[in-house]
């Protein structure tokens, strides 16, 4: 029942968050995207950071439990399957979470967005077995890897760096870039587009 | 309206922050395959069956490590579960709160009308094939934007990194050429 209540509580801020940074506006995703205004970049590489930050330097005051991380295994498909949501991504202006968000938030066409992602998920439940025999899914480079070597985590570390230290140092990284990167960028010379 | 970007972006990795200290990362996209085996259950009773230990399926992918997909298709009350239902209820609830978004927004975007144009029928077709590809995409990946790309680069993983690139590496073209603006 607790994580009931931790599900409600932690998803609508999660939700209400997507909502405020405008991360559920295929207009600002589009406009980052296609490097005229990285506001939004900045917005989550800056959040990126701060949670990077905030859950290394708690796991090493012991505030936070080392066994609540959860690394994804690395594998050849992670890389197709980065190149296909990124395309999907640019051309619906949604991703996943932000998809659900906007069609709650009353976008029409974020409706069509999950329509086509049910159908979506529902064809690699039924080409998964394939993609399993081509090798694809294989680990890669130990798979469920972090940067570093945590310490207490049941993940391997690719270097032996300490992996709360450099989480620290690659968080405190994001924040920098988030800070030095150009609101607005532009591909033709320069030109700014106006403030709203 | 929009969130100044620092305090968006401190506000949005706190919310990182407390989904792992409390629970767990967070990850949304697994959640489609939870919605899509519950219809597929409801029409075909036979797609999670019960074993002496858990949870099983016909399907492999529903079936894969030790039927936890299964399981959750079979209790959809859980907590990965109920947490995107939620999302979806405080970005309802925030979008009210300033007013909620004018018709021609919720026909479309404002960027999608400016550079493709009005038409409904292609905005909802391009919506409907982007959402097949990104879904297909992020369980090809195993995770997505969430998962993977907040929740993996933030805990140092290599797949997340991975993932990022080549989300990036595709969506960048791909909404340069869509999207040209004057």
């Amino acid at each position: 029942m607790t994580s009931i209540i931790l599900a409600i509580v932690i998803g609508a801020a999660f939700g209400a968050t997507l909502d405020r940074v405008g991360a559920t506006n295929p207009s600002l995703i589009g406009r980052m995207l296609n490097l005229t205004n990285l506001h939004l970049m900045k917005t989550i590489l800056l959040a990126i950071g701060v949670g990077s930050i905030l859950m290394f330097g708690g796991q090493m005051i012991g505030l936070v439990d080392v066994g609540h991380m959860s690394v994804k295994a690395a594998y050849i498909g992670v890389f197709i399957g980065g190149l296909l949501l990124g395309g999907g991504w640019a051309m619906s202006g949604y991703c996943p979470g932000t998809g659900v968000c906007a069609a709650a938030s009353g976008r029409k066409d974020a409706l069509f967005f999950i329509a086509g992602g049910l159908f979506g998920a529902a064809a690699y439940m039924g080409t998964y077995p394939a993609w399993k025999a081509s090798g694809m899914l294989d680990d890669i480079a130990g798979g469920k890897v972090t940067l570093g070597t945590v310490p207490g985590a049941s993940y391997e570390g690719l270097t032996a760096i300490s992996g709360d230290l450099l989480g620290l140092a690659i968080g405190a990284v994001f924040v920098l870039v988030a800070f030095v990167l150009p609101d607005t960028a532009s591909r033709s010379g320069g030109q700014v587009q106006p403030a709203e | 309206m929009t969130l100044n970007w620092k305090s968006g972006g401190v506000l949005l990795g706190v919310v990182f922050f407390l989904a792992v200290a409390l629970v767990k990362p967070i990850g949304v996209s697994t959640q489609f395959v939870i919605f899509d085996g519950i219809l597929w259950n409801a029409i075909n009773p036979d797609v999670v069956t019960t074993t002496a230990d858990g949870f099983t399926s016909p399907n492999a992918y529903l079936a894969k490590s030790g039927g936890k997909y299964a399981e959750a298709v079979a209790n959809p009350i859980n907590y990965s579960f109920i947490f995107v239902l939620a999302m979806m209820v405080g970005a309802a609830l925030s979008v009210l709160a300033r007013g909620g978004l004018s018709r021609e927004e919720r026909a479309m975007p404002e960027l999608w009308r400016s550079t493709i144009g009005g038409s409904s029928l292609k905005r909802y077709a391009v919506a409907f094939v982007g959402g097949f590809i990104v879904l297909y995409g992020a369980r090809l990946a195993g995770g997505c934007t969430s998962g993977h790309m907040m929740s993996g680069m933030m805990q140092t993983a290599l797949s997340g990194y991975i993932f990022s690139a080549g989300a990036f590496a595709a969506a960048v073209p791909v909404a340069m050429f869509m999207y040209k603006e004057v």
